[in-house]
């Protein structure tokens, strides 16, 4: 059993108990401790069901890289799935319940697709859902569904609170190890500006679990110094909790700091992402031992050996009573000398290499434990838990030649150097032999804006992994930042580290050797997404050569641990099977974040009401008091329509249309888009821009114009006045006023920027009121100020002047068909101005609406709406707008394009009106169907919908549309489709369905 | 995420400042032009391992639309200059010159 040792335990404060619980149990743990050492200290090795196969799992590691102990964590508004517990500090009242199991943990049904393995192989996935169809919905999905993910996703919002930090530095280090904390030692001494970041809560990393000595006292005292030093820099910031996430671009680096996750409730933000501009970095992100694949590697109790030191020496947690070790290297025997020095029993060391004579083995063998070289394990016994390992020669097939109890096993398959950080943005890394790992090429380093190298990398992560080494490299690379800083080293010397010296290792990946297809079928690779050296081995049989093939056909790596213990081990097993060297097949690509990070920390504070900013007209107060149904219109809110009492949208909306063809209607049209171009040149840049001629137009004068992309489709529209010789104000669509805005400006900067023309975006600078109906006139006549009569203000035209005491532009200018004034005044007076329009219009029966009704009186006249009539695809000539494109004009943006020949073609849909024929509404994307079918047994089509509508005016269903031969097919009937399968007879009709002659608008 | 330094205000900001316009010194076609040179202006696009030139407005910033001589690969920034001219000048070309000798884009060298 796993249990708690009566002293020792560096990192633990046993005077500080902490209350947990684990999927319903009350446990206890001590302050300082993981969730995981906590929960081994409570004998809970078994802590979740694998991916696929449902395999009860137990911890394999001590830290991020651990690929099994995940634990949905926390409850309601703080509940969050996925959690490693090795990297999940305990603090009192914390909550978890293991993962991926039904209906418990200890007896999971789904532990029946164990028994079907065979049936689930490498690519299973793509294999079985070809064919044949119908078993997808009732046979694939189904078991998809029920296996796919591990924990649960979170049901209510998050509660907690986020935000982003921005930082910058001459030189960031990542990894708070003695590597790292030497280097900010060396770059901080020279006055450069450092951020030194360390993902756990400790300095330090592992030299002082691998009783690494330093200028001849324990590691810890050189730590405990340097980090005193350090803190006393002014120009050095250290942070614990804080995880170097990702390395990008010219020096940007996140850096993911856990504020509070291990103190909740002090009202800290949970997480801070930093946002940091580096010039150098220096990646001190130490390495991860290898596990080694032996048959029965996942069984739970089977752990790496460095993690069975970490709990030991950290946490004062024996993982087992009796503990074998298993390696094919010198570093693990100090796992057996460490267990035994506490009292607890090593049985055997298991080493792969034919002979153990270092320094270490023989510390080993001084101790009494039983070495036996040569050896393997020919596989694990038990279930849920070690029982006990079958010895084999490791150069043989696996016969077995004796069985040993235990109830642990330490492996160790060597050492790989996490290169993440460095491989991020272009670091290149080389194969080290010796050492059995890929390493950085400090040659190939990833380079910055100005082509130069900017990360180093240092100390075990750059491949030295033995403490003598890590130190001075960690200077050197101190001093390599400094260089390229510009700065210079201060004399003085580095500290010196010592341990044990240590034999080569040698590479083993499979045990034994010649391991046949039923053990290597129990050797797993990937814990998280339960892959098999037997997995591999078949993807390369069946021609996935490409190691990122491979990844994709297994899934090996592609859990949320990203492959950081089965990454090597995989690669070597892919690289064995197809008989070539492991750097021919190479690494798959290592991305950003180096653990997953949280969409907390992601956002920041970017949610809610700070999400993106709301743009409000200055209507927008009286609009809320009165009834507004809003609708966002990009960052505007806009009346949908007013509701009053009781009324649902669809009678609201009828209503404003009535009353602003019968009486008066008030529409806030603040949000239309207000562009000013002014200068010599504005009358012929506008020329190029709309497709109608804008610089004939007289000052006092306005017109309805097209712009289109160079593609020739229609992009924007709106009615543009002339102000003066050099002034035009050009009206847009609400969404298209900063991107027709930018449009110009492209122009005027990139292709004609010898015209002299100046373009501004005054859009919020004015409200913008539209007066709309048969008494529109009767109304200003009372607000009183100017000649608004027909004679002073004839239809397209404009004037300034006052109404109601304010300074108004007045347009006369209609998109309802009825007679209309839009007065634009300066924003701050839009509110008095609406006041005023809303206190004297009683009389005339004067009611606001909104965007619906807007669109339902546009419609009824046939006028198009961008984005309705527009999709992207459409030309002002499929519209019937030729009327707005100059034939006089050489060139517009547009042109040329509307020239080619699909552009011209005679088939081309064209708008017409449609009438249902029963009154009824053509639904909304409506296609008109046409005899036979396609090639792919699709209904042919002739047309479709583009805006459909109940016209209150007409009392029956309008729709505008697309058709084949449309406009010469007038009376013609065309069947459109309905959602339920059957259509709609339709009559194509002009798409001005009210006041055809335009008598309305222009009184 | 790269670092940009307009032309126009001297100010080195942020990709997020930025905003990217595709190939620079596409020379534009009109009325007038043969089908094969107008498809070649608004379609073509060189896609190269290495030297590029492209447009970037600096939208949150000055609003004005600048040049980048760029390293696709190793996205070193050779240099920017103004959008108001058809070719690259001559201190861009000696500064990628000096950098990728040999280099060519469409038709600079
Ligand atoms: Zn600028």
């Amino acid at each position: 059993m796993s249990t708690r040792l009566q002293t020792g335990g560096r990192l633990i404060d046993r005077s500080h108990r902490e209350g947990f619980s684990f999927n319903g149990k009350r446990l206890t743990g001590y302050a300082g401790d993981t969730l995981a050492s906590a929960l081994l200290a409570n004998d809970q090795m078994l802590v979740g069901r694998s991916f696929k196969y449902h395999r009860p799992r137990g911890f394999v590691a001590a830290g991020g890289e651990e690929p099994n102990g995940l634990v949905n964590l926390g409850k309601g508004g703080q509940f969050e799935p996925n959690q490693r517990a090795t990297t999940t500090e305990l603090f009192d009242g914390l909550t978890a319940e293991s993962q991926n199991h039904w209906p418990s943990l200890e007896f999971d049904i789904g532990a029946i697709n164990a028994k079907f393995s065979r049936f689930l192989p490498a690519g299973f996935y793509y294999k079985m859902f070809i064919h044949p169809r119908p078993l997808w919905k009732h046979v694939y999905e189904p078991f998809i569904r029920n296996s796919a993910g591990l924990g649960k996703a979170p049901q209510d919002r998050d509660s907690d609170r986020y935000e982003h930090f921005y930082a910058f530095a001459d030189l960031v280090i990542i990894g708070g190890g003695i590597a790292g904390l030497q280097a900010a030692l060396t770059a901080g001494q020279a006055g450069a500006k450092v951020i030194l970041m360390e993902q756990t809560a400790h300095w330090g990393g592992r030299a002082p679990v691998d009783g690494v000595t330093i200028d001849g006292a324990p590691a810890d005292d050189w730590i405990a110094k340097t980090v005193t030093t350090l803190e006393g820099m002014e120009n050095v910031t250290l942070r614990t909790r804080m995880m170097g996430a990702g390395v990008y671009d010219h020096g940007y680096v996140l850096g993911y700091e856990r504020v509070a996750d291990h103190c909740p409730g002090l009202g800290l933000p949970r997480h801070r992402l930093w946002r940091i501009r580096a010039k150098q970095i220096i990646t001190a992100t130490g390495a991860i031992e290898r596990p080694l694949s032996f048959a029965g590697n996942d069984v739970p109790g089977v752990m790496l050996a460095s993690a069975i030191r970490d709990y030991a020496v950290n946490w004062a947690v024996s993982p087992g009573d009796r503990t074998v070790v298993v390696t094919n290297n010198d570093d693990a025997y100090r796992t057996a000398i460490c267990l035994k020095q506490a009292g607890l029993e090593v049985p055997v060391i298991i080493d792969a290499r034919p002979e153990a004579s270092g320094a270490l083995p023989e510390a080993a063998r001084a101790l009494g434990i039983r070495v036996e070289t040569g050896k393997g394990i020919a596989k694990v016994l038990g279930g849920k838990r070690v029982t006990g390992v079958a010895l084999c020669a490791q150069a043989g097939e696996g016969a077995e030649l004796e069985q040993v109890p235990c109830d642990a096993v330490a492996m160790s398959g060597g050492w790989s150097p996490v290169v993440h950080l460095w491989s991020h943005c272009g670091g290149k890394l080389n194969w080290d032999d010796a050492q059995a790992h890929f390493r950085p090429d400090a040659n190939r380093a990833p380079t910055s804006h100005d082509g130069l190298p900017f990360v180093i990398s240092a100390g075990s992560a750059n491949g030295e992994l033995h403490a003598a080494a890590t130190l001075g490299d960690g200077d050197a690379a101190g001093k390599t930042a400094i260089r390229a800083l510009g700065l210079s080293a201060t004399a003085g010397g580095v500290a010196k580290a010592e341990a044990e010296a240590e034999e080569p290792m040698t590479p083993v990946w499979i045990m034994p050797q010649g391991a046949g297809v039923k053990l290597r079928s129990k050797m797993w690779l990937d814990y998280q997404n339960d892959v098999k050296v037997s997995d591999v081995q078949l993807a390369a049989q069946e021609g996935y050569e490409s190691v990122e093939h491979a990844k994709r056909y297994t899934t090996l790596g592609m859990a949320t641990d990203q492959g950081k213990l089965s990454n090597i081990n995989g690669l070597a097993v892919l690289s064995q099977s197809l008989g070539a060297d492991i750097p021919q097949v190479g690494t798959t690509t290592f991305r950003p974040p180096y653990t997953p990070i949280s969409m907390g920390a992601i956002a920041g504070e970017a949610r809610g009401e700070v999400f993106q900013p709301l743009r409000r007209t200055p209507i927008h107060e009286w609009n809320d008091a009165n009834g507004a149904d809003f609708e966002p219109v990009g960052q505007w809110r806009r009346p949908y329509t007013y509701l009053r009492n009781g009324e649902n949208r669809a009678d609201a909306v009828k209503r404003e249309v009535l009353n602003t063809r019968n009486n008066l209607g008030l529409l806030d049209a603040s949000t239309l888009g207000k562009l000013i171009v002014k200068g010599p040149d504005a009358g012929k840049f506008l020329d190029l821009l709309y497709t109608n001629m804008m610089s004939t137009l007289k000052p006092g004068r306005c017109r309805y114009g097209l712009m289109c992309s160079e593609n020739g489709f229609l992009m924007d529209d709106g009615v543009v006045a002339r102000i003066d010789d050099e002034t035009f104000l050009c009206h847009t669509t609400t969404g298209g006023a900063d991107h027709i805005f930018a449009h110009m400006e492209e122009w005027l900067q990139t292709e004609w920027w010898d015209m002299q023309v100046y373009v501004a975006n005054a859009t919020e600078q004015f409200a913008q009121i539209a007066v709309v109906g048969p008494n529109a006139r009767k109304l200003l006549e009372k607000l009183g100020g100017m000649d608004v009569s027909a004679e002073a203000l004839p239809f397209m035209a404009w004037a300034d002047g006052e109404l109601a005491g304010i300074k108004v532009r007045a347009y006369r200018i209609s998109f309802s068909g009825e007679l209309s004034y839009e007065i634009a005044v300066p924003a701050s007076q839009g509110r008095a101005f609406w006041d005023a329009c809303i206190a004297a219009g009683a009389e005339f029966g004067l009611m606001p609406y909104g965007t619906e009704a807007l669109h339902v009186m546009r419609a009824e006249k046939g006028f198009i709406m961008i984005g309705d009539e527009t999709d992207g695809t459409v030309i002002p000539q499929d519209l019937g707008l030729n009327w707005a494109i100059s034939k006089k004009k050489e060139d517009y943006l547009g042109k040329r394009a509307q020239q080619r020949s699909h552009m011209t073609d005679p088939k081309r849909w064209k708008l017409v009106g449609l009438e249902t024929v029963d009154g009824s509404v053509i639904p909304d994307g409506s296609y008109g169907v046409a005899d036979g079918i396609n090639a792919n047994g699709q209904r042919n089509t002739q047309g479709r919908v583009t805006s459909t509508y109940y016209s209150p005016t007409l009392d029956r269903g309008i729709a505008m549309g697309l058709v084949l031969n449309g406009p010469d097919r007038m009376g013609e009937v065309v069947e459109f489709n309905k959602v339920d399968g059957t259509t709609v007879a339709a009559k194509i009709v002009d798409p001005v369905f009210y006041d055809k002659e335009g008598e309305k608008q222009n009184v | 995420m790269l670092i940009l330094t307009c032309p126009y205000c001297g100010v080195s900001g942020e990709e997020t400042e930025f905003h990217a316009g595709g190939e620079a010194h596409l020379k534009r076609f009109g009325p007038g032009s043969s089908d094969a040179d107008f498809e070649s202006y608004l379609f073509h696009r060189e896609n190269p391992k290495g030297v590029h030139f492209e447009r970037w407005r600096h939208v949150s910033g000055c609003g004005k639309w600048f040049h980048a001589a760029r390293c696709t690969t190793t996205l070193e920034v050779f240099g920017t200059y103004t959008a108001q001219t058809s070719e690259p000048p001559q201190s861009i070309k000696d500064a990628i010159t000096a950098k990728r000798p040999g280099w060519t884009w469409r038709d600079f060298a």
